[in-house]
């Protein structure tokens, strides 16, 4: 079973990020004293108390200090098994990274970092907004390498405008330096509530070039295999198996607890998820309840998240699986969608499990979206 | 008898004749206060958001007038060139009009039209001049347009304001003063001349008729001279704010029939009802068939809401007899129905009962007028849908409804509108000075070319201020040709249209650009070509797609991510495949936008 933690807190904003957070500091302790209290109301959520992955994700979970990690971590202990070999990530900006933060994380078990470089390149940093330069990005993985905290990850924005490829280039020469066990890498999405999204709209940026993106995506895949790594989602590299175990649940179905501001949970039948609104999730904790909303999953929607997430995948829909959620052939049913994606070389059927071919994967959204079930 | 009076009003779009209307109908007591709604006689939800009367109607007040109780049967007439013959038989009905100039605004092009269609039938002319409460008002001048117009004295001319009930009054005085009363025999053979229909769900069609002559009695059995139908008077009645049964509806007067008929076919206006066993010996005269002007295909969106279409399209008909459909396929669009109309404001009322009354959301394609095609085989033959135009060599020669239409306007637009008309082949007949600064032009045009966006550029370019009616001239030979669109070669036969060949470069290369814009990128490139026969005459393309797929997905992105794709699922599902090309329905409307 896996748990996710949403740290709703940064120090200013990314231009492109819409994810839930605040700048509103002050609130901090309290937020975490509900997520504490959250864990404990959520303890009989999961079917079994076991858990295997930890991911504390954000906002900034970096900025939680000592004292604030301590609650989390001894309300978790209390509360649920943490499995000895349990995958434990923390997400951290370059900016917050330090030795002695380094040994408070390793302190409570943390044996995972995911770091927010996104960028060597200085004017790109800038124009995103980021907190940290690019000196600090490389600098804080080898301090982190040099802690003794051995799986590390970064994630990497592509797409982001330039006159041509260079910058991602160079960017990748130093992913390669840092040798690394992990990369995920996004190309630039342009949301509607950011900063990038306004200017967009405003038409002081451009939009993302489709086919600039199709060619740094290639670029990037290309050039990460050739170092030995193994593209095993979409977005996701790993060497030697170094596959992030929490979010590849995400991706196989398994049942998850999300606590925090608008952190979303899974049982297998159902989602959930909660406000995105820190006051409001406060006050609803503080009076012992869970401030969610309940999506029962209808067996369509189950295949359909099946196919949405797995498609991506390496490992792939496994046609089985498909097949007895729906209650019937699958490859019957969806026949007339499934041979024009087979026939454009996008999808392949192998060891009786359905799999984007490489060409594919440029049009994962579409292929998933072409295979929907309908009630 | 003496004490009936039948009156319509003459007034153009905007001028205020509905709400006028309803300060008669309020002055007079005739509707409860609670009952008032603005503009009482539109009683479709789109008319009265259009503000403009679709469908005439009838109303009859009561009016004191010295010791005297008068009659009135007001008479509500369509206002827009659509429903021009709608029109004349209302006027028909009537032995007086208000004719009502908007003081700020002065006479428009359908006022004329209009007035002159009443004064062809003597019927007597009362002007008044609206919105005098309004800062823009100029009555003088105004008034110096009407005097000029009807050749009255000024002091004839009432000052009156709906909106403030300024000179309610002096309207209703001059009916009784001014309007004569209707003549007729009573006793004679019965002649009651048919302006209008309503439907009724519940107990049919409701016909709307003026006795000319005779006396219809509850129980008659009647006959309507044009269809031979013979039907039995039910009900017979009066129309106050709701219809008021009768027992017999007299020489002179309006009334009402409902005799259980369920379509609306069978009541056609103009047409003359009379006695079944005692008839008259002549109907009354000015009977018209209502024919259809533009022709479109309506395809349902989603394509397994044929039959749901066919429903719909019945029902409409039940309460518009003047829109006429049939069956039609389309490679493209599937199975829908080839529809006449009216006219272009005709096709988008449809268009949106549709929408709105039946819940259909529907693909109207490129409208088109009906030619006529003289072949080197069959002779001449008629064509309304590019498909049916046959190959170039089996054509002698194509000949093109035309029609004269007349403009008023402002003088100082008087350059762009003349260049309006010349670019759609327009040819001027006249210019005529109305006063100083207003003119009257007229041209010749071909009706295709009206169809499309000419009332609404013309609007734009005058800033509102030309009007424009016009009459149904004739058929002229001209130069047209079919003009075909392809994807990636194959071709989308509900993009044809039939356009003169000078203009079919122009449009062909707009089409291509426009489609450009509407077509979502596929995984392969997509040429779009106008040809003319085997003729190529404009290409766009529209690039590959490179890539589909958003950069995460967590836990927190699937429910979003799922719903976003089962929507992108359904959008595509309500696509149309020519080839392997997937086609929005917007781009099917492109031509309607095309500018």
């Amino acid at each position: 079973m896996h748990i996710y933690l949403h740290i709703p807190f940064c120090k200013q904003a990314c231009y492109y990020c819409d994810f839930h957070f605040s700048t509103f500091l002050s609130q901090k302790e309290t937020v975490v004293e509900a997520i504490c209290q959250e864990i404990r109301l959520q303890k009989n959520y999961l079917k079994d108390s076991n858990i295997s992955t930890v991911y504390f994700g954000g906002g900034t979970p970096s900025i939680l200090d000592e004292s604030s990690l301590e609650a989390i971590f001894s309300t978790l202990h209390q509360t649920f098994t943490i499995l000895p070999k349990a995958e434990i990530t923390l997400e951290a900006n370059p900016d917050d990274i330090s030795v002695e933060k380094l040994a408070i994380f390793k302190k409570f078990g943390i044996n995972r970092l995911s770091i927010g470089i996104q960028s060597f390149h200085e004017p790109h940093l800038k124009q995103m907004n980021r907190a940290h330069n690019a000196q600090e990005a490389e600098n804080c993985v080898k301090l982190a390498q040099d802690t003794g905290i051995d799986n590390i990850t970064i994630d990497l924005i592509y797409a982001i405008p330039a006159p041509n490829h260079q910058i991602l280039y160079s960017d990748l020469a130093k992913v390669e330096a840092l040798n690394l066990q992990h990369v995920s890498a996004y190309c630039l999405t342009i949301e509607p509530q950011t900063v990038f999204g306004k200017w967009t709209k405003q038409g002081k940026m451009p939009n993302i070039d489709d086919d600039f993106s199709a060619e740094q995506f290639s670029i990037l895949t290309e050039s990460l295999e050739r170092m030995g790594y193994e593209q095993y989602e979409i977005s996701n590299f790993a060497r030697n198996q170094h596959y992030s175990k929490h979010n590849t649940s995400y991706w196989k179905q398994e049942e998850y607890l999300g606590i925090g501001p608008s952190a979303h949970s899974f049982n297998g039948f159902s989602r959930q998820y909660n406000i995105a609104n820190n006051t409001k999730y406060v006050k609803q904790i503080e009076a012992g309840l869970i401030p969610a909303t309940l999506e029962v999953l209808s067996k369509e929607d189950q295949i359909n998240e099946y196919l949405l997430t797995g498609l991506r995948t390496i490992w792939g829909c496994k046609i089985d699986y498909l097949d007895s959620i729906l209650g019937s052939s699958f490859l019957d049913l969806q026949e007339i969608y499934l041979q024009p994606i087979l026939q454009a070389g996008h999808l392949e059927i192998d060891q009786h499990t359905l799999k984007l071919t490489q060409a594919g994967k440029l049009f994962a959204d579409r292929i998933a979206s072409d295979l929907f079930v309908e009630e | 008898m003496k004490n009936i009076r039948n009156f319509c009003i003459i007034a153009h779009i905007d001028h205020g004749k509905s709400t006028l209307a309803d300060r008669l109908i309020e002055f007079t007591n005739t509707v409860q206060k609670r009952d008032m709604q603005a503009q009482l006689l539109d009683d479709m939800d789109l008319e009265r958001e259009r503000g403009i009367t679709i469908k005439s109607h009838a109303i009859q007040m009561n009016y004191q007038y010295g010791d005297e109780s008068y009659t009135f049967n007001l008479i509500d007439t369509p206002g827009h060139v659509d429903f021009s013959y709608e029109v004349s038989r209302s006027i028909a009905a009537c032995e007086g009009a208000l004719l009502i100039v908007d003081a700020s605004q002065g006479i428009e092009a359908q006022t004329i039209s209009n007035l002159f269609l009443a004064l062809n039938h003597d019927l007597v002319i009362i002007p008044v001049l609206n919105k005098i409460d309004l800062p823009g008002a100029m009555p003088e001048e105004v008034k110096d347009q009407v005097v000029d117009l009807l050749g009255c004295d000024r002091d004839e001319i009432i000052h009156a304001s709906g909106k403030e009930g300024i000179g309610i009054k002096d309207i209703l005085d001059a009916i009784v003063e001014r309007v004569p009363a209707p003549k007729g025999n009573p006793d004679s053979e019965l002649q009651a001349l048919i302006f209008d229909s309503v439907f009724n769900s519940f107990r049919g069609i409701e016909v709307i008729f003026r006795v000319y002559n005779g006396t219809i009695k509850k129980g008659d059995k009647v006959k309507f001279v044009a269809t031979g139908k013979e039907y039995t008077a039910d009900e017979i009645g009066t129309l106050r704010f709701d219809k008021e049964p009768k027992s017999e509806v007299r020489a002179g007067d309006v009334g009402y029939l409902i005799s259980g008929i369920k379509d609306a076919k069978e009541v056609k206006v103009g047409d003359t009802i009379t006695h079944r066993d005692k008839p008259c010996s002549v109907m009354i005269q000015g009977f018209e068939e209502v024919k259809p002007m533009v022709f479109a295909g309506i395809y349902p969106v989603d394509t397994t809401e044929f039959e749901d279409l066919r429903d719909a399209m019945e029902k409409l008909q039940l309460n518009d007899a003047s829109l006429v459909w049939e069956p039609e396929t389309s490679a493209a669009l599937g199975f829908g129905f080839r529809c006449g109309f009216l006219g272009m404001l005709h096709m988008e009322i449809v268009q949106e009962r549709l929408e709105r009354e039946f819940d259909m959301t529907v693909i109207t394609t490129v409208p088109s007028v009906k030619f006529k095609v003289n072949t080197t085989n069959e002779g001449e033959i008629w064509v309304s849908a590019p498909s049916e135009l046959p190959d170039p060599n089996k054509i002698d020669s194509v000949e093109e409804p035309f029609i004269k239409a007349q403009i008023i306007s402002k003088s100082e637009y008087v350059g762009t509108i003349m260049k309006l008309c010349m670019d759609k082949r327009g040819i001027l007949k006249n210019q005529i000075y109305l006063t100083s600064d207003r003119v009257e032009l007229q041209f010749d045009m071909p009706l295709s070319e009206v169809v499309f966006d000419f009332f609404d550029k013309l609007k734009t370019i005058s800033r509102g201020y030309a009007s424009l009616d016009y009459e149904f001239k004739g058929y002229e030979e001209s130069d047209m040709v079919k003009l075909d669109i392809m994807l990636n070669a194959e071709p989308v036969d509900a993009l044809s249209a039939i356009v003169h060949r000078e203009k079919a470069y122009e449009w062909g290369k707009r089409l291509c650009e426009k489609l450009r814009e509407l077509l979502p990128r596929q995984q392969f490139e997509i040429a779009i070509q106008a040809a003319i026969g085997q003729k190529i005459i404009a290409r766009e393309t529209v690039k590959a797609l490179r890539k589909d797929v958003l950069a995460k997905c967590y836990g927190g992105d699937i429910s979003r991510k799922r719903k976003l794709l089962e929507k992108q699922k359904k959008g595509k599902k309500r696509m149309r495949q020519v080839g392997n090309v997937e086609i929005p329905q917007e781009a099917f409307m492109a031509v309607l936008k095309l500018d």
